[in-house]
């Protein structure tokens, strides 16, 4: 039960907020910051008890399974394990503060704002916890309509052009995957007779692999636009630029983790032969989106799509990883996914401060900002520092376990990606010397970070560090997901059958 | 204990970072200073029973870094002689810069953040020599890039600072690439990053000459010579000089530059299995010596000199490594590294006392304004261009040069070089010693004297740099070998061709009449007739050469050419993206056809009649078409 609350806490925040709104803005926002915390506090809870409880690798920490429609074979079906664990909990810290970054930044129709934001966070936690093909589908939906509202009335001046971009991409993407999944239904039950969306059932399904590879082009399609990977990236420096700080926010550093956790889930072990036989395709596409994207980034006069072409670079190693097929790089991928929420996150967060100072991205009207705000130009540096891959910062251990297992799969590709890291410099500086350094013709004086401001970015700071000197206790709850990938357990499936015969319970180590 | 030694800096560092403008600048200073003192302290309380009791390291484990599948990298430090020899250097003389820093920035706003980079620049330092694993040793290896990049840039209002800062940390993340890539072969082939077990396994996985180690070899050379600034990466270190002068020292003397010395001599075995690598260090080493000396004969700005000096001492050390001499590579690291921290600081009593002057040709006579400046730059000097008997840099830098030709691997060119290296360099820095201290005082500025905390270190440094020679004295003159003993725990001995008193008398008493040469042509150009040069040097083909020395031998240019200007033109012309106009396209050619198509529902009945026949019309003619058919 306990997985459910995780989604329920905030999409029940999310109607008491804009139920309440129109009483109290503030009380809305304290809704929503306590309704992400209380989930947090979940998530956390699990952690702690999983870590302590010293789970053999291979196991389902939670698992939870209600009949919903089954009939069609649908049912309600959460479970969680490591790889789910830290992106929920990365889930619920950038959301709760994502409330906290709206506080002062959004002043009109606070509630149905409120409303939007824990919904589309709700989609994304029931997306990383449902192990139900039809009910993930259901989620995926959920956060995108949300997401729609909050770039298209809260965003900036071509806010209507990026909500739509960002609308067809993905719901293009999301339809082929639809078909996919049903296409994988009809598979499945041509082959044993047996209906259902259930993920365990569905994995190990036989079939042909020309059947295979389409089905596995469907579920790529969606998440790789939502990754995204080139050449389906141009909705996202729209979305993220337009999009108001918060949606930012949640954009680049949940949503399209979204992509890459429905790759690590969905594609490699549904379709793991045909999917080894993509993987030359896949990481010249990561390749190609690490070194493309940088050079982009490089080149934008606007702050905010600097750093979302910055993701598009970064995102491209997750793609490389993700496909080398081998335990290092999928580790470096989820510590990526996790970094990168954090930094990216945290950037586009100090892109919205500086909006809320001087009304403008243009990084052409910024510059010695340092003067004025030494505090906020240490935290930026500590920000930029991990983009471009600094050592003792998070993002650095997970390109180098990436960069480190992908030679095993492909050297050409891993020196192209290596050389990326140069290019990350070359970006990452000129962010610091457009804003910070360098002269300035202002009159006017800028606060430098407030104490909410400070409430923002301190537990940012902390976790990327804590990530860069000691990732160990996130490698170690990750451990037991890429075993079910690259083990011999992913050819046979013993899993199957267990899963339908389990009691349906909310305890511990329940299912294997 | 041993963890100590980085945690020291690293702590301070955070300390001045945190507290910031809390504290006052006399707790500043005692926080930066202290720390770096008692980790020097800490040093030597470790590392004398270190060195008496003959053991061989070292280890401490702190914490497991990262752990997936088969590969694991700890937080783990190890202390041997040779990286006692760099710690020791490191704390000691980075302590030194420290107190001179007191001094040197004490008029300056931003100074919590200077120490504060400052000590994480020789925290970074530490734990680069200090890593018993190589992914550690990238994390030191990229921290002090990370410095190099705070400080050089540390005066941001001047755009042409945060270049050289950038600049300086893009140039070394190239080579640090080449390195990385190592690191991702040296784990597939030895399944370890561990340095111990590299060095141990090495000899049984590869043969010599093998392709694989080869190109491992070079690829760790790549990152090398990106940080100790050799060819054909040293592109970024003239341009440093945008950074205080104390940032300087620290870079060319304690941190940094030297780096990539530490890391070939650290991974001495890898280079030994492949000759070619170990050829390219010397190779690499003999041309850079030649063209930076080359390069510091023409330059104005005195902190430039000393620039091109270090590339070209820096050059020495690759040469010393290149043909096995590896202790003679470190010992000519610690002598230098007194004797260059002393010019630079030197240098920043020179510039502070002329209102932060840095041309040399603005400066002259102030032998009799800062006597005490000139006495100690003199020392320096002296040491720098290898003075017979009395300079540590003779001791060492004679070592190179003869070894250069009698070890198995040396070659006649590489002792020409070092040799032709020895004339220039005391060419180059008597030129500077006589512009600045000798002559007329060409601007009527009254220097002022630096204060105790400023000279303090200079005389400390003087000394250093005069006795610390005594360690190591070559056959023919008491064959002292207190130092290349003590490192043959670590670093093999140098392998002779045979060994010939005579040659090498023969081979020392000409670096000696070419370094005296070196001076005597200085003293004439510059203090007797500076006519005579100036006239020689505005012939045509001398112009040219002067200007492509100046410049570097162009490399800017070249570099600036081939990859600088195609990637910033093609990401202009792309700043679009043009994968978004396909979409763009799609977009516009469905708008057009809903155009064309609404049109065509004008309401207008005669046009639908129209269109009704029409299209009777063509269907009849199909289907009497296909029946006729």
């Amino acid at each position: 039960m306990v997985l459910l609350y995780i989604i329920l806490i905030p999409m029940l925040g999310a109607l008491l907020s804009w139920l309440l709104a129109a009483r109290s803005t503030a009380l809305c926002r304290w809704i929503a910051l306590v309704s992400l915390l209380g989930s947090l506090a979940l998530v956390a809870g699990i952690w702690v008890i999983s870590a302590a409880g010293n789970v053999p690798p291979d196991r389902w920490l939670y698992n939870w399974q209600q009949p919903w429609i089954p009939h069609f074979g649908i049912s309600l079906h959460l479970a969680v394990d490591g790889l789910s664990l830290v992106m929920l909990a990365l889930t619920f810290l950038l959301g709760a503060l994502s409330v906290l970054i709206s506080w002062r930044e959004i002043t009109f129709r606070v509630g149905f704002f409120h409303f939007n934001l824990l919904f589309v966070i709700a989609g994304i936690a029931g997306v990383f916890l449902t192990m139900d093909l039809f009910l993930f589908y259901f989620f995926w939906e959920v956060m995108l309509i949300p997401m729609y509202f909050l770039i298209g009335i809260w965003g900036h001046e071509r806010r209507e052009y990026a909500a739509y971009k960002f609308f067809i991409f993905t719901q293009a993407g999301g339809l082929l995957m639809l078909l996919a999944i049903l296409g994988l239904y009809f598979t499945h039950a041509a082959n044993t007779g047996v209906y259902t969306f259930d993920y365990f059932y569905l994995l190990n399904t036989p079939m042909q692999r020309a059947t295979a590879q389409w089905l596995m082009l469907g579920f790529l399609a969606a998440f790789m636009v939502k990754l995204p990977a080139i050449p389906f990236h141009t909705w996202l420096p729209d979305a993220h630029t337009e999009a108001p700080t918060a949606g930012s926010v949640i954009l680049a550093g949940l949503l399209l983790k979204t992509g890459a956790y429905g790759i690590l889930r969905f594609v490699l072990p549904l379709f793991p032969a045909v999917a080894q036989g993509f993987a030359p395709w896949a990481m010249l596409l990561g390749v190609a989106g690490i070194l493309y994207g940088g050079q982009l980034a490089y080149s934008q006069p606007d702050l905010k799509r600097l750093i979302a072409y910055t993701s598009v670079s970064h995102m491209g190693f997750v793609l490389l990883g993700a496909f080398a097929f081998n335990e290092l790089a999928y580790k470096g991928v989820v510590m990526q996914m996790i970094a990168h929420g954090i930094s990216t996150g945290a950037l586009f967060i100090i892109a919205g401060l500086l909006y809320e100072r001087m009304h403008t991205r243009a990084l052409a009207r910024m510059g010695g900002l340092w003067t004025a705000m030494p505090a906020m130009g240490t935290v930026t540096m500590v920000f930029v520092m991990a983009s471009l891959g600094l050592p003792g910062l998070g993002n650095f251990v997970a390109e180098f376990l990436i960069l480190l297992g992908s030679w095993q799969a492909s050297q050409v590709f891993t020196i192209l990606a290596t050389i990326g890291l140069v290019i990350a410099t070359v970006y990452s500086l000129r962010i610091m010397q457009k804003v910070f350094f360098g002269q300035t013709e202002r009159q006017y004086a800028l606060p430098d970070l407030r104490l909410r401001e400070w409430l923002i970015v301190t537990p940012l700071i902390a976790v990327i560090l804590f990530l860069g000197v000691y990732p160990q206790p996130v490698i170690k709850t990750i451990t037991n997901y890429e075993l079910r990938i690259t083990g011999p357990e992913a050819t046979t499936s013993p899993d199957a059958n267990n899963t339908r015969a389990a009691p349906v319970t909310d305890s511990l180590f329940v299912i294997k | 204990m041993l963890s100590l030694i980085p945690a020291l800096p690293f702590f301070s560092a955070l300390v001045l970072i945190l507290g910031g403008r809390a504290f006052s600048r006399g707790a500043v200073s005692a926080i930066a200073c202290g720390s770096i003192g008692i980790a020097a302290a800490i040093t030597l309380l470790l590392g004398i029973p270190f060195v008496q009791s003959g053991e061989s390291s070292i280890v401490q484990h702190l914490w497991t870094w990262m752990q997936a599948g088969n590969f694991s990298a700890g937080i783990d430090l190890r202390l041997d002689a040779l990286s006692l020899a760099f710690v020791f250097v490191i704390t000691f003389v980075g302590f030194l810069i420290h107190v001179y820093s007191t001094g040197y920035m004490a008029d300056d706003a931003d100074y919590t953040r200077f120490f504060a980079c400052m000590n994480l620049f020789v925290g970074a330092m530490l734990l680069l020599v200090l890593a018993d694993n190589l992914v550690l040793l990238y994390f030191g290896w990229e921290g002090v890039g990370l410095c190099s990049y705070l400080l050089i840039g540390f005066w941001y209002k001047d755009p042409a600072n945060g270049y050289a800062a950038r600049k300086a940390f893009i140039v070394t993340r190239v080579g640090d690439t080449a390195m990385a890539i190592a690191l991702f072969m040296l784990f597939q082939h030895t399944g370890t990053l561990q340095i111990p077990q590299i060095l141990a396994h090495a000899p049984e996985i590869w043969t010599t000459g093998n392709a694989i180690i080869v190109l491992i070899a070079f690829l760790l050379l790549g990152g090398a010579v990106g940080k100790s600034a050799q060819l054909p990466l040293q592109t970024w270190l003239p341009d440093a000089m945008a950074g205080p002068t104390p940032v300087s020292a620290l870079i060319h003397a304690a941190t940094m530059v030297t780096a990539g010395v530490y890391l070939v001599a650290r991974m001495h075995v890898l280079f030994t299995l492949a000759p070619a690598a170990q050829t390219g260090v010397a190779v690499i080493g003999a041309v850079t010596l030649l063209l930076a000396g080359c390069s510091a004969l023409v330059q104005t700005d005195i902190k430039r000199v000393l620039a091109y000096s270090t590339i070209s001492q820096i050059g020495y050390m690759f040469l010393a490594l290149g043909v096995g001499a590896w202790s003679a590579a470190i010992f000519h690291f610690v002598t230098h590294a007194f004797f260059k921290a002393l010019l630079f600081m030197g240098a920043g009593a020179v510039i502070v006392a002329m209102h932060h002057e840095q041309d040399m040709f603005k400066m002259g006579g102030l032998r009799k304004q800062l006597p005490a400046v000139f006495w100690t730059f003199l020392i320096g000097a002296a040491s720098l261009s290898a003075i017979p008997f009395v300079t540590s840099g003779f001791y060492s830098k004679d070592q190179i040069v003869w070894l250069a030709w009698s070890s198995v691997q040396g070659h006649t060119f590489y002792w020409i070089a070092a040799i032709a290296g020895a004339f220039l360099t005391a060419m180059y820095t008597f030129r500077m010693v006589f512009l600045t201290f000798y002559g007329a005082p060409a601007t009527h500025h009254t220097a002022h004297t630096p204060g105790n905390r400023m000279m303090i270190p200079l005389y400390i440094l003087a000394a250093c740099s005069t006795l610390a020679g005594f360690v190591e004295l070559p056959h023919t003159l008491g064959h002292v070998t207190l130092f290349s003993s003590w490192l043959q725990q670590v670093l093999p001995a140098v392998q002779l061709q045979q060994e010939s008193v005579a040659l090498e008398w023969t081979s020392q008493l000409l670096a000696a009449g070419l370094t005296f040469t070196g001076i005597y042509i200085a003293w004439t150009w510059v203090v007797q007739k500076p006519d005579g040069m100036v006239r020689f040097s505005q012939m045509p083909f001398m112009r040219w050469l002067r200007r492509l020395w100046f410049s570097g031998w162009a490399f800017d240019g070249f570099y600036n050419m081939l990859v600088v200007r195609p990637f910033v033109r093609t990401a202009r012309m792309n700043r679009r993206d043009m994968i978004d106009r396909i979409y763009t396209a799609v977009t516009r050619i469905t708008e057009w056809c809903h155009d064309v198509l609404s049109r065509t529902q004008s309401g207008i009945l005669r046009w639908y009649i129209m269109g009704v026949v029409l299209g009777a019309v063509v269907i009849l003619s199909v289907l009497i078409w296909r029946v006729s058919v």
